[in-house]
């Protein structure tokens, strides 16, 4: 990628011989891949025992670009995998990196439910409104009124409230920035890969293409300054009142951070009080 | 040349037992080392993976019943990259939604093996009666080209074999393989005898001893076939259903695609010979061959023999592995016999792969029914005596 | 810092920036973002048709690296110079190319 003196601190972690990369000018992905790029020096973590899955869309695409074990799948099935990938091997820590329409809407069904198991592992969620890769179609994040290509006269539905709906699942780390806040990101990802359990941290991000282009917010700088003046930080805020208002305030911040057995604890907890010493462990190696 | 490994003892039940399908079916993953299961329950697959809840904590492994057919399916693929042997188990609404990640193991090459169970379809059909009507739906069930293996058992003691093999096929291809039961064989109980640990041979996963540095993920060996590596092991692979370059890189033009998917067809279908098996009954002399496969097949060995007391020269060739399909086999006999009976539970499914193969020469007949009930020998006698005018 | 202040002497580190010319595709968040404000838009072109950033005032940018921590592309960053390494901020590098106003590129 470059011929400078000084490597890029972020080079090690991408796989330099796929770059450039295939996002938009001012598209935020990039930003928050910087981010978990830091995030993964200050954790100290082995790369060779960090695994990235990812599903279907623009925000997929990380898995390819990252220089880690990193496994780009079906969509909406990136959790699942996780999962599996996870219990075979416990050793990995186990990100999910994936976008709001993959992770949220086919999805769906699979964050609630690892979310409820605590299943062991971190989900990036790059929320920018849209299904970016396909062309700009209506998200279930997308704001009541917004313009899409499949609703062209204006979003009717109203829009999930993701670190609601990930706290009332049972995720113990829950978080949302926006991808104007990258320090705070960075350090998000920090605890959210240090912590046992179901982590979620939601950063929003501008599809300049496409869902800014549609509704008139400008270029991604536009957005990424509109992030800055219309967040709030509020730690601790009540996830039901976090709705994304986009005429008013946009709350961000760490708002979940509990502990609760994981999936793999409470498997191993049981299966041990019942079976005692005739339980055999999870096998592997 | 790999060399086979033997079954670790504590997984494998030793002795005769008096067992269903479906229990001989879970008994066989795990003696050929199953060590994590996803699944979600459908009739009348799912005894297979409560018995494997009941038994891997004692074995060693992880059974998880996940919130759909969708997530067990790709459950089991990211365990395998994490180092596990995996199954899981469905019938025929399953196994529908279950076809995107079976098309995404075969794209990726992730061993694996996937049961189904098949009852009366179409849609929800007869989750508690039996039928064979997902036989082309194994063959064509996910989209785009790739070739799969599927093997089909007609007894509990098969059922327990066949895992086995299916696990094997799967490691020494890199593949994911379908063991095609119906309900009739999985749900029947008869004796099945599990031999000693040593003397059952399993095909170990073929993983890479090159170092990070030289090891490409899809770089095929001279059989055509790639070694593998499991996550964690510092190789930082990519892997990817997108059409991808030996790097696992995307790289999607037509030139890509030409190398990679050729070389997913090729590696099982230049391997036909080696892979396919069937058995015959009584076809040296035959002049009409009945096609039978599962629990029909049982039936029309019976038929058989009623066929020959009354004289008529007719013989049985039953599909133990039904894809790849035995087309060799059937244009061998097709030169000489006259008529092709083809008895299956459904409106005609096999039965194509006989017609196609066999020629305009020779008759091919469908004795084929919606499913909800075995075939009667003597339905399949009377076909025979049709087919002997 | 604006314009013309001189660093101040008694600070320890000086900052640095780099910048992949034709990697970057001109979206601004490192010029915006950048507290000192020491970046700003190239006139020339790169490759691709963008103008990419140049370090406007070398002697005010602290290396914080947060334009590096912005960037989509990976195509800038900042790094941190102690004092005794006064020739790698004085871009003496043979390879390098400093991003700043003064190169003719």
């Amino acid at each position: 990628m470059s011929t400078l003196p000084i490597v890029n601190p972020v080079e090690p972690f991408l796989r330099t011989d796929r770059m450039p990369h295939i996002w938009c000018p001012g598209c935020g992905i990039g930003t928050t891949v910087n981010c978990f790029a830091r995030a993964l020096v200050e954790s100290k973590l082995p790369l060779e025992k960090v695994a990235v899955v990812s599903g279907i869309g623009c925000t997929g695409r990380v898995a390819g670009y990252v220089n880690l074990d990193s496994f780009h799948t079906t969509h909406g099935r990136a959790i699942p995998f996780a999962t599996g990938l996870k219990l075979a091997n416990p050793d990995l820590s186990v990100v999910v990196y994936s976008g709001d329409g993959d992770l949220i809407s086919i999805g769906g069904n699979h964050f609630i439910h690892a979310a409820r198991r605590n299943v062991d592992i971190t989900v990036i969620c790059v929320n920018n409104f849209i299904y970016g890769m396909t062309g700009g179609q209506v998200a279930p994040t997308t704001p009541l009124g917004a313009t899409a290509s499949t609703s062209p006269y204006g979003c009717y539905e109203h829009a999930f409230n993701l670190p609601f709906l990930a706290e009332s699942s049972g995720a113990v780390y829950v978080a949302r920035w926006t991808a104007f806040h990258v320090r705070h990101i960075a350090h998000s990802m920090v605890e959210a890969i240090n912590k046992k359990g179901f982590s979620f941290i939601e950063i929003l991000a501008p599809c300049p293409t496409l869902y800014q282009r549609r509704n008139k917010m400008g270029d991604g700088l536009d957005t990424m300054k509109f992030y800055k003046e219309r967040s709030i930080i509020k730690n601790g805020a009540r996830t039901h009142d976090v709705d994304i208002d986009l005429q008013g305030q946009i709350t961000v911040g760490k708002f979940v951070d509990i502990e609760r057995p994981t999936l793999q604890q409470s498997m191993e907890q049981q299966l041990r009080h019942t079976l005692r010493d005739q339980y055999a462990g999870m096998g592997g190696d | 040349m790999t060399t086979l490994t033997a079954a670790t003892p504590k997984s494998v039940l030793t002795g005769a037992h008096f067992l269903d399908g479906d229990q001989a079916a879970c008994e066989g993953a795990l003696a050929a080392g199953a060590n994590f299961v996803a699944g979600y329950p459908i009739t009348p697959s799912t005894e297979i993976v409560e018995r494997f809840a009941s038994r891997i904590p004692t074995v060693g492994g992880v059974f998880l019943q996940m919130e759909d057919e969708l997530a067990s399916s790709i459950a089991i693929v990211g365990a395998a990259w994490g180092g596990a042997k995996v199954f899981t188990v469905t019938s025929g609404p399953g196994f529908s939604l279950m076809m995107e990640h079976l098309g995404y193991a075969a794209m990726t090459e992730t061993p694996l093996v996937l049961v189904d169970v098949q009852r009366g379809g179409p849609s929800t059909g007869l989750p508690t009666l039996p039928g064979q009507g997902d036989m082309m739906q194994a063959r064509w069930g996910s989209h785009g080209d790739y070739e799969i293996i599927a093997l089909c058992p007609n007894s509990p003691q098969e059922c327990f074999d066949l895992m086995i093999d299916a696990f094997n096929l799967s490691e020494e291809y890199r593949t994911p393989v379908l063991v095609m039961m119906d309900e009739s064989v999985g749900h029947m109980t008869e004796k099945v005898v599990i031999p000693e640990a040593e003397s059952i041979k399993i095909f170990p996963r073929r993983y890479t001893s090159l170092p990070p540095s030289e090891y490409l993920p899809f770089r095929p060996g001279a059989d055509g076939i790639p070694e593998m590596v499991k996550a964690g092991d510092g190789y930082r692979i990519h892997v990817t259903g997108l059409t991808h370059d030996e790097k696992g890189y995307p790289a999607m033009n037509w030139q890509t695609q030409k190398t990679l998917v050729s070389r997913l067809v090729k590696k099982i279908r230049d391997n036909g010979d080696r892979i396919c098996r069937w058995e015959e009954h009584q076809t040296e002399d035959a002049d009409i061959v009945l096609v039978a496969y599962g629990i029909t097949s049982r039936v029309a060995q019976h038929a058989v023999k009623m066929a020959r007391a009354e004289g008529l020269r007719v013989g049985l060739l039953r599909l133990i592995v039904a894809w790849p399909f035995p087309e060799k086999r059937i244009r061998e006999l097709a030169a000489r016999i006259h008529s092709f009976p083809v008895v299956e539970m459904n409106y005609g499914q096999m039965f194509y792969e006989v017609e196609r193969l066999a020629g305009s020469t020779v008759r091919t007949e469908l004795l084929g029914h919606g499913g909800g009930m075995v075939h009667q020998p003597e339905e399949i006698l009377q076909a025979i005596r049709e087919a002997a005018k | 810092m604006p314009e013309g202040t001189p660093a101040p002497k008694t600070r320890k580190f000086r900052g640095q920036v780099f910048i992949d010319w034709d990697c970057c595709k001109g979206c601004g968040f490192c010029i915006e973002f950048c507290p000192p404000k020491v970046l700003q838009f190239s006139e020339k072109f790169n490759e691709h048709g963008y103008h990419p950033p140049l370090l406007a005032n070398e002697e005010a940018c602290t290396g914080c690296d947060l334009c590096g921590l912005y960037c989509p592309d990976f195509a800038i960053y900042g790094i941190r110079v102690p004092k005794e390494s006064q020739e790698l901020a004085s871009g003496k590098q043979p390879s390098a190319i400093p991003a700043s106003a003064n190169e003719k590129l």
